[in-house]
């Protein structure tokens, strides 16, 4: 079987009067069900790695292959499906439309995707929020929600189209401690119980010693 | 359930409630201002072509030339460097020399009516009032088949003509400014200093001010006496069965025969030129109320691109296409045409009614009582067509820049 996420030789330069560096040289493996934790200082590329992981962005060399599938040669509409169907992002900030109710934020991957009849889109977008404890906040607008509950309504909205990859950046970042640990838990449990692939990006070592397995960058390389 | 980038797009329009409203007065205004002015000046315009088409000959030959025959001296020296001095015109009857032929040919032409006239000036004189006017010697019978005139009269008829002594028709206009009723005698003077003492026996009412003003009809005989030009005719007055032939048949005649032949769109030819500027300020103005609320759209779309920046990321990272997140803004511009298009048809059509429903005298080219309108569902597929593609246009600007966001700026807060 495949891995969830494949990455050989990664780097990114960010071109310029002075070439960036961003990650360099990243080889990496991720097995379905696994829960990562990428770890590392400001600036050390964890985002960047994040993004290219996520097909957000492009390698300036190197090779990511999603669920085996090769993804390098791909235009922009073709990665842009890929994100749809297979990826869930979940940012440090929410990103909820704000003139969407939480449930209609949900389903609008899925809508987008249009693999589902109307109805079962909503059927399906209060079961996610009602599986992260947001059945009552379903019909709220994202300004009448706290910051913990919007985080949780992004995580719904990441899992809208049951993508294998959940990729989070920083997603406890501004969340209060309880919060936090609530959004991790749930991440947590998404791999467990559900065989999902999540990598994270986090600089609470408290929150990423609880993951599979700990990517530790500094200056766009992996250290031991 | 709306497709999923117009629902987004409704949703932006809906919370920005004030500057989606300001466009849309803006495209509203431009498409009722364009369905009221249109149907106004088109009115008229209509409405005085269809007059001068009713009540003055389609074609007119004239005693003239376009241009003056050449000087047989410079066809006789064609080489070389000739100039004539102190050139005296002839001295002669003024008119249009072999009629006879003229007319035979021209009737031999289907679809084609004509009457000869004699046209020239005279000075009517009623008690203390001098009015100068046109006179035009008719053939009653003859006359009928090319003009209205009989029945535009308001009293009397055209064959009075025949039985009054020394009968005139004359103008509306005529009548009311020197207070001239019917059987009224007048004096007559002509250039020629004849005399005559001419009995009122019909006023017509064309709607055409000019003809009202200074137009009068005597019989042919009476015009040749007036103007001391014994069986002379200066005028064929031509009717078509398809008005749409005059320019061209006006040309053939002309080249034929040689004398100066008029279609009524060369005699007009003023009255028609203004109505090119007129349409030409009337779209302009039109075109610049809807450039303005172009603008508008413009601006909130691209407020909306700058505000909506972070959710424009998201949605790309979640798998939107550059072509979908384009169509979410374009959509909003379609939105803000099609509803300012039906605003506006609805504020047009009120306009165009309410006009309707004035009254008042109207003295113009034609005379009217109120405004003339002409409403043609034209006016509103154009106005419609305007609005929708300079929103579509507007919008589309801002959301070409959105789709091309890249979505890696935007969640790490560089966009």
């Amino acid at each position: 079987m495949s891995p969830a996420i494949e990455a050989r030789g990664l780097t990114r330069i960010l071109p310029g009067l002075v070439p960036v560096t961003l990650v360099e040289g990243i080889d990496l493996t991720v097995q379905a069900g696994e829960f990562i934790a990428i770890t590392g200082p400001s600036g050390s590329g964890k985002s960047s790695l994040l993004y290219l992981l996520g097909l957000l962005d492009k390698p300036s060399s190197g090779t990511v292959r999603l669920q085996g599938l090769a993804t390098e040669g791909l235009d922009g509409d073709q990665l842009a499906d890929l994100r749809l169907a297979r990826i869930g992002f979940v940012f440090q900030f929410h990103f909820l439309l704000p003139e969407f109710s939480a449930a209609e934020n949900v389903a609008i991957p899925m809508r987008r995707l249009g693999a589902m009849p109307e109805k079962a889109i909503r059927a399906r977008a209060d079961e996610l929020l009602e599986g992260l404890g947001l059945a009552e906040h379903r019909a709220k607008l994202p300004e009448q929600m706290s910051g913990g509950q919007r985080q949780r309504a992004a995580i719904a909205r990441a899992l809208a189209n049951d993508p294998a990859l959940i990729l989070a950046d920083e997603p406890t970042g501004n969340l209060d401690t309880a919060s936090a640990h609530l959004v991790f838990q749930t991440l947590r449990g998404l791999a467990r119980d559900q065989n999902r692939t999540i990598i994270v990006v986090t600089h609470d070592t408290e929150l990423a010693a609880t993951a599979d397995r700990r990517l530790h960058l500094v200056d766009g390389r992996v250290v031991p | 359930m709306a497709p999923l980038g117009l629902a987004i797009a409704m949703r932006h329009l809906l919370h920005r409630r004030r500057q989606t409203l300001t466009s849309l007065v803006g495209v509203s205004l431009g498409v009722a201002f364009f369905i009221g002015i249109a149907s106004m000046m088109q009115g008229f315009q209509r409405d005085f072509v269809n007059r001068i088409i009713d009540a003055a000959p389609h074609i007119t030959i004239k005693d003239e030339f376009r241009t003056p025959p050449p000087q047989p001296v410079f066809a006789a020296f064609p080489d070389a460097a000739v100039r004539l001095r102190g050139i005296k015109p002839k001295d002669e009857v003024r008119g249009l020399r072999g009629a006879r032929a003229l007319i035979d040919a021209l009737e031999q032409m289907p679809g084609l009516h004509l009457a000869p006239t004699l046209a020239g000036q005279i000075l009517l004189r009623f008690g203390a009032k001098d009015i100068s006017g046109n006179v035009t010697g008719i053939v009653p019978d003859r006359e009928r088949l090319v003009t209205k005139l009989e029945r535009d009269l308001i009293a009397g008829s055209l064959d009075s003509l025949y039985t009054a002594a020394n009968g005139i028709i004359i103008g509306e206009g005529i009548a009311l400014k020197a207070g001239i009723g019917m059987d009224d005698m007048v004096s007559v003077i002509a250039p020629s200093g004849v005399l005559l003492r001419m009995k009122v026996v019909g006023i017509f009412r064309s709607g055409i001010t000019l003809m009202d003003n200074y137009d009068t009809y005597v019989l042919m005989k009476k015009a040749q006496v007036l103007q001391n030009r014994p069986n002379v005719i200066n005028r064929i007055r031509i009717r078509l069965d398809d008005v749409e032939q005059a320019a061209d048949l006006a040309r053939a005649i002309e080249t034929r025969f040689g004398w100066r032949t008029e279609s009524w769109q060369e005699q007009s030819s003023n009255i028609l030129s203004i109505f090119v500027i007129q349409n030409a300020i009337m779209y302009s103005t039109v075109g610049a109320i809807v450039i303005v609320a172009c603008f508008g759209i413009f601006n909130v779309i691209s407020t909306v691109v700058f505000e909506k920046t972070k959710d424009i990321g998201i949605l790309k990272s979640m798998g939107f296409r550059d072509a979908d997140i384009r169509r979410i803004f374009v959509y909003e511009g379609l939105i803000v045409g099609i509803v300012g298009m039906l605003i506006g048809w609805a504020l047009g059509y009120a306009i165009v009614e309410f006009m309707a429903s004035l009254r008042f005298n109207l003295e113009g080219f034609v005379r009217a009582q109120g405004f003339v309108l002409y409403r043609t569902p034209k006016h509103y597929v154009l106005s419609g067509a305007m609005a929708i593609f300079a929103s579509t246009f507007a919008a589309w600007l801002p959301a070409r820049r959105a789709s091309r966001l890249n979505p890696v700026d935007i969640v790490r807060g560089a966009a």
